[in-house]
């Protein structure tokens, strides 16, 4: 730390560090003055803002499992660049929605209850077991790039001779609570618009978060590309939109032949608060984004590829806000807005995220061209990686 | 569980919304006395008004409570008797009960820097002692029946028998969300009461559980799958390596993607 500089300001900058302060003064307020006096939750809305944006950090951090489980699972290497970002983002985002979760909860002091009082019956018991252990095996993932940093390459070699099991887990219990976000709902189909109740809410919760994390991951990549550096070939970057565009296709088909089988017409028919969020959230968030997707002039365009994933993730958080808050109000009767508190918490958790990742990755080798492990270095065959700014 | 289910048995058309039944539960239950329309922390039960007529709300304590199955700590517990019983000491406060009760019963204590959830527990001491239910006690015309379930339900069915077009021909809690403990009788609809009419029959932790039971499916499957496909790809590019060793520069990694 001798060599310790003031950092530079800048706009963004200062823009985290104001969102980060309000965000933390609005957190003390939230624990000293209580959940009534300052969120608009209520016997009505017991879940609000701070839920649906655990749905989005959880559904944005999956590109960790689904980059983790091509690469190491499906041996397709080329991705090899963009594991350690999938990795961070998914660390990060995981990090930050346990700090959103305990925030949330009215005894924050017993969040550790569920570690030794077991309910197996409950979704959200397993969606926290889940959530403890893949946040354990994301940092074993993790682990390897901060022990390089320090040249620790003993630890690396033990970690790597028993990754595999991990990685195996980690996409099995992504699996798990990515779709059980969804079955959270499955028990108030009286409440949830039938919009958007199903009973394939996990599976549309699943495919949905597979969009979700690769648009999320192509975003980076577009955007860490830039200051001359290339993460991923657009050639690849391009095959990951087709995946994507896979997903959200898979995805419309499963949501309308339910909806519809379930008699779902006559809700699209009508023109109401509820219909309006519906078609808002497809179309913008799935229908426009696939047909970009699906054009190669658009994956393999950086402008076309920007906007279209960006409105995946529109949609999905659409989808996901739709879920949580909009599907359960009945307007103009029974509506929830978030607080003003409870928008600051969320806008400091999310400047933290942003600065957390750019603090990492600037300290730690995330980009590094050569992430390989030290086991297959003397395997001369895997240095004929191709050039990676084709 | 030899132990007889107690049940309550309200007839909307015998109830004169005078509120001695809330007055009852709130000295039963040491809560701060005044009258509330609504259910809150501090009130366990409420009359509603509809047109004249008055529905009574509190926990139905189901036969399968969905919040018995949400709670991810089992802060919630169905006992032989019929009460659903609930323990601040083990709540956590993800109010994943109060987003799930079919009847919308739990309150919480929003004020409160340290809250619980607040809810009608059919006076579970006062049963244990032999005695019936506070509220019950205190209705002076017989709308709120304490009794032992089947009996109760005997009584209802009877009594929509005896008076044909009084009642609806419908006891609400027989079947509604797989039973509960509060059974309605009412001379008009149901919905006009301001009650559910999409609940069914179907205890909603079944709905839950159907998803949750393919997880034992989904992990073994999954394992065996990703174990295979590692296996495979990983053969795969052994003997490409084997390959490239014995014929050096003529292979390709990559060359799928080339």
């Amino acid at each position: 730390m001798s060599k310790f500089t003031f950092p530079r300001i800048t706009f963004w900058r200062a823009i985290a560090t104001l969102l980060i302060t309000t965000g933390v003064i609005a957190a003390i307020l939230r624990f000293t003055l209580g959940l009534g006096a300052t969120t608009n939750l209520s016997d009505e809305f017991p879940w609000g803002l701070w839920i649906g944006f655990d749905f989005l950090g959880i559904g944005l951090a999956a590109a960790g499992f689904t980059i983790v489980a091509a690469v190491h699972l499906f041996h397709a290497h080329d991705y090899e660049p963009i594991v350690r970002p999938a990795i961070l983002t998914a660390f990060i985002g995981y990090s930050l929605v346990v700090l959103v979760l305990v925030i949330d909860l009215g005894r924050p002091d017993h969040f550790w209850h569920p570690l030794v009082m077991w309910n197996p019956h409950s979704v959200m018991f397993e969606i926290t077991w889940c959530v403890i252990l893949y946040t354990t095996v994301l940092s074993l993932e993790f682990a390897p790039i901060v022990l390089e940093k320090f040249n620790m390459h003993r630890p690396i070699q033990w970690l790597h001779t028993c990754s595999l099991p991990f990685m195996i887990l980690g996409v099995l219990l992504s699996t798990l609570h990515q779709s059980s976000f969804g079955s959270l709902y499955l028990c108030v189909p009286n409440r949830l618009h039938p919009l958007w109740y199903s009973p394939l809410l996990p599976v549309l919760f699943f495919v949905s978060c597979i969009a979700s994390g690769i648009s999320m991951i192509i975003l980076e990549t577009l955007i860490l590309s830039r200051n001359g550096r290339t993460l991923l070939p657009p050639a690849l970057r391009a095959n990951l939109a087709k995946i994507t565009a896979v997903a959200l296709a898979i995805y419309l088909v499963i949501r309308f032949q339910d909806l519809l089988g379930r008699g779902g017409a006559r809700y699209l028919a009508q023109w109401n608060y509820h219909s309006i969020a519906f078609y808002f959230e497809i179309v913008v968030g799935f229908v426009v984004p696939l047909v970009l997707l699906m054009s190669s002039r658009v994956r393999n365009s950086r402008r076309g590829l920007f906007s279209a994933c960006l409105m995946v993730l529109a949609g999905f958080a659409a989808n996901r806000m739709n879920t949580a808050i909009t599907g359960l109000e009945s307007w103009p009767t029974r509506t929830y807005f978030p607080s003003l508190i409870e928008i600051l918490i969320m806008l400091g958790i999310a400047a933290i995220g942003f600065s957390a990742f750019s603090l990492i990755s600037g300290y730690l080798p995330i980009f590094e061209e050569e992430p390989e492990p030290p086991r297959v270095s003397d395997e001369p065959w895997l240095q004929n990686t191709p050039p990676a700014g084709a | 569980m030899a132990q007889i289910q107690k049940a309550l048995l309200i007839d909307i058309s015998m109830c004169i919304g005078c509120n001695a039944c809330q007055d009852g539960c709130k000295v039963a239950n040491n809560l701060p006395a005044g009258e509330e329309k609504r259910l809150s922390p501090t009130a366990f039960t409420a009359l509603e008004e509809h047109d004249g007529r008055w529905a009574r709300r509190l926990c139905q304590h189901c036969e399968e409570p969905t919040c018995v199955s949400v709670c991810p700590v089992g802060a919630f517990k169905k006992t032989a008797a019929g009460p659903v019983l609930y323990d601040a000491e083990k709540c956590i406060g993800c109010r994943y009960c109060m987003q799930a009760c079919p009847f919308r019963v739990p309150r919480y204590e929003w004020k409160s820097t340290h809250p619980r959830v607040r809810k009608c527990i059919f006076c579970s001491e006062r049963l244990a002692k032999g005695m019936q239910t506070a509220c019950a006690e205190a209705c002076p015309t017989g709308a709120t029946k304490f009794g032992d379930r089947d009996a109760l339900l005997q009584e209802a069915a009877h009594r929509i028998t005896a008076e044909p077009g009084k009642y609806v021909t419908k006891i609400f809690g027989q079947e509604d969300v797989g039973g509960t403990s509060v059974f309605y009788i009412s001379p008009v609809p149901f919905e006009q009461m301001g009650f559910d009419n999409r609940l069914g029959n179907t205890p909603m932790p079944v709905l839950t559980m159907s998803a949750m039971s393919k997880i034992p499916n989904v992990v073994t499957v999954g394992a065996v799958m990703l174990g295979g496909v590692w296996w495979i790809t990983n053969r795969r590019e052994e003997v490409k390596k084997h390959e490239g060793s014995q014929k050096p520069g003529s292979t390709h990694q990559n060359q799928d993607h080339q």
